[in-house]
């Protein structure tokens, strides 16, 4: 029984703390208000009101009327996610019934694993707020998100119906287009931060200011104000693949309601359904924060102070642990606003100028701005 | 004949698309502000604020009985609106007045008095064809109930829904 010895019990338990406090403590809630967020904004940009009336059942429990707080409806994702776990599960006899039943899985673990290379605080308690703290973080992330299609590809075949099926090939087809513009406007970042650990991106962030923000850190060179171009053409890329990355509109040509019926998941119902949508939020947290991290100084709060290993278990250290969280998680939350008011902004491209602006313009673009971003490099001191 | 449609000439600007975005999100987040301000006219709310207020004199809703100002019924179950009734919701028990009534001797009254609310389609043909101005259309219009039985309005109901209707019945007034 020596090997027991072996095994690090506390680097698991602490593992184990941190995922189910990101997935279920933050990264769940955060999707299911972003779907509330969703349709709220929606209404709100669309002159309607949206769902204002659920509140918090507590007229359940003998008050005299339900909770309403803020702009009221903040019950709606609880109601939402009784609906979708009580409703019929349908299979339909025509469908292949492994795959099936395999495709929302596929859908939903990506996502959610790419969470696990993310920093999204600094110290609390003697941890670092990240749970696998690798050395190939982005293409971790890359590699892991692109699996992502395959739930989407495999919702859309096993599902033996045209609709489904037409989505899926335009799923696969753009998420491959896209992902080519997205590592290549990573390059550039990755050839200034000279490293591939996501943590190590934020510390640099933290020494030099943030990239898209240079001036964080409190002073401005003239070597990062000429990075600062190629890094805005790059944010701008990344942020436009990201958006084709997790079929948001403009680029949801997979669901396209109005031609498609529903897209790849035309077929799923109650929560195999959830989620494939659960997993298309937890994409949108995951990609926002990759930008968060990459462009946006990940969870550091500009003239601040950072608690270290060491100060993390005083109650200063924590009050700071839980602040940079916070920060973390805001810069997040705006990110994810900023996709659903672009998603109420602009109309569904076609197929053939979603393919154009991905093959003809973002990739050459990308390509080119990696050159200049070495010229800038080698030349400018 | 096939023609071409000529496309407009765009500017650099225009092609780069980047700007027009940002135009169509200044759009959409001057949408949402006004929206957050209160300045945009929004539907109704309904069970909060109701149509009551803005009902127009004509409204037609639910049909009802009424009293005169000494609280006698003014119905006197002569069934013209029953006949009238084209969705034949009215159904009317002709009665005799209480012997120890003053008016006993004079006019009749409604035994029972039931309007289906379920059929009614709120024409209004009952008011107008009453020679006692006895069933008016008053401004009810949630009429609710959870059985075919509760939509029923029967006399004591017609009656406290109408009220009283002060006033000289038309047949007898010289100036009408």
């Amino acid at each position: 029984m020596d090997f027991l010895n072996d095994i690090p019990w506390m680097l698991i338990a602490a593992s184990l703390a941190k995922t189910l406090f990101l997935i279920f403590g933050v990264v769940l809630p955060i999707v299911s208000y972003t779907v509330y967020a969703e349709r709220r904004v929606s209404a709100l940009i669309q002159d309607r009101l949206g769902p204002n009336r659920t509140g918090f059942p507590i007229s359940l429990f003998g008050f005299e009327k339900d909770l309403q707080l803020f702009l009221g409806g903040l019950g709606q994702p609880v109601a939402d996610a009784m609906k979708f776990l009580l409703k019929e599960e349908f299979t339909p006899a025509h469908v292949n019934k492994f795959y099936f039943w395999l495709a929302p899985v596929l859908a939903m673990v990506p996502a959610l694993s790419t969470l696990a290379v993310l920093p999204f605080g600094n110290f609390l308690f003697g941890q670092k707020m990240v749970v696998a703290d690798v050395n190939v973080g982005i293409l971790y992330v890359f590699a892991v998100a692109s699996v992502g299609v395959y739930g989407i590809v495999l919702a859309g075949w096993s599902s033996n119906s045209k609709y489904p099926f037409l989505g899926s090939i335009r799923a696969s087809s753009q998420m491959i287009s896209y992902e080519l513009s997205l590592g290549l406007s990573a390059v550039p970042v990755l050839m200034i931060i000279g490293n591939l650990n996501l943590s190590e991106a934020i510390q640099y962030q933290i020494d030099n200011g943030w990239l898209l923000l240079p001036f964080t850190d409190g002073k401005l060179t003239l070597r990062e104000l000429f990075l600062w171009i190629p890094v805005f053409v790059s944010f701008i890329i990344f942020t436009i693949s990201m958006f084709a990355e997790t079929n948001r509109l403009p680029f949801d040509l997979p669901e396209s309601e109005t031609e498609l019926v529903a897209g790849y998941h035309t077929e799923y119902s109650a929560m195999k359904f959830a989620l494939f949508f659960l997993g298309e939020y937890a994409a949108m947290i995951a990609g926002s924060s990759i930008i968060v991290v990459l462009f946006l100084g990940g969870w550091h709060v500009p003239f601040l102070p950072i608690n270290t290993l060491e100060s993390s278990t005083t109650p200063a250290g924590i009050a700071l642990g839980f602040l940079h969280i916070t920060a973390f998680f805001a810069k997040v939350v705006g990110i994810l606003i900023f996709f659903i008011w672009v998603r109420w902004t602009l109309p569904r491209f076609r197929f053939d100028q979603l393919m154009k602006l991905g093959w003809l313009y973002l990739f050459e673009i990308a390509l080119v701005n990696i050159f200049i971003t070495a010229a800038i490099l080698a030349w400018v001191k | 004949m096939a023609y071409t449609v000529r496309r407009p000439n765009l500017t650099f600007w225009e092609k780069l698309y980047l700007p027009n975005i940002v135009a169509g999100l200044a759009i959409t987040f001057n949408h949402l502000k006004k929206m957050l301000k209160g300045e945009t006219h929004v539907v109704m709310q309904y069970p909060e604020e109701k149509w009551d207020a803005h009902l127009p004199e004509y409204y037609r809703g639910a049909p009802t009985l009424v009293t005169d100002e000494h609280g006698r019924e003014r119905c006197v179950s002569c069934q013209l609106c029953e006949f009238i009734c084209p969705p034949r919701a009215i159904k009317i028990t002709p009665g005799s007045l209480p012997s120890d009534s003053q008016f006993a001797k004079v006019e009749k009254a409604p035994e029972a008095f039931d309007i289906d609310m379920s059929r009614c389609i709120y024409c209004g043909l009952c008011e107008e064809v009453c020679p006692e101005q006895a069933i008016y259309l008053r401004k009810d219009y949630a009429v609710t109930g959870e059985s075919r039985a509760d939509m029923v309005h029967h006399k004591d109901k017609l009656y406290e829904l109408g009220g009283t209707m002060p006033g000289l019945v038309h047949k007898w007034n010289p100036d009408k």
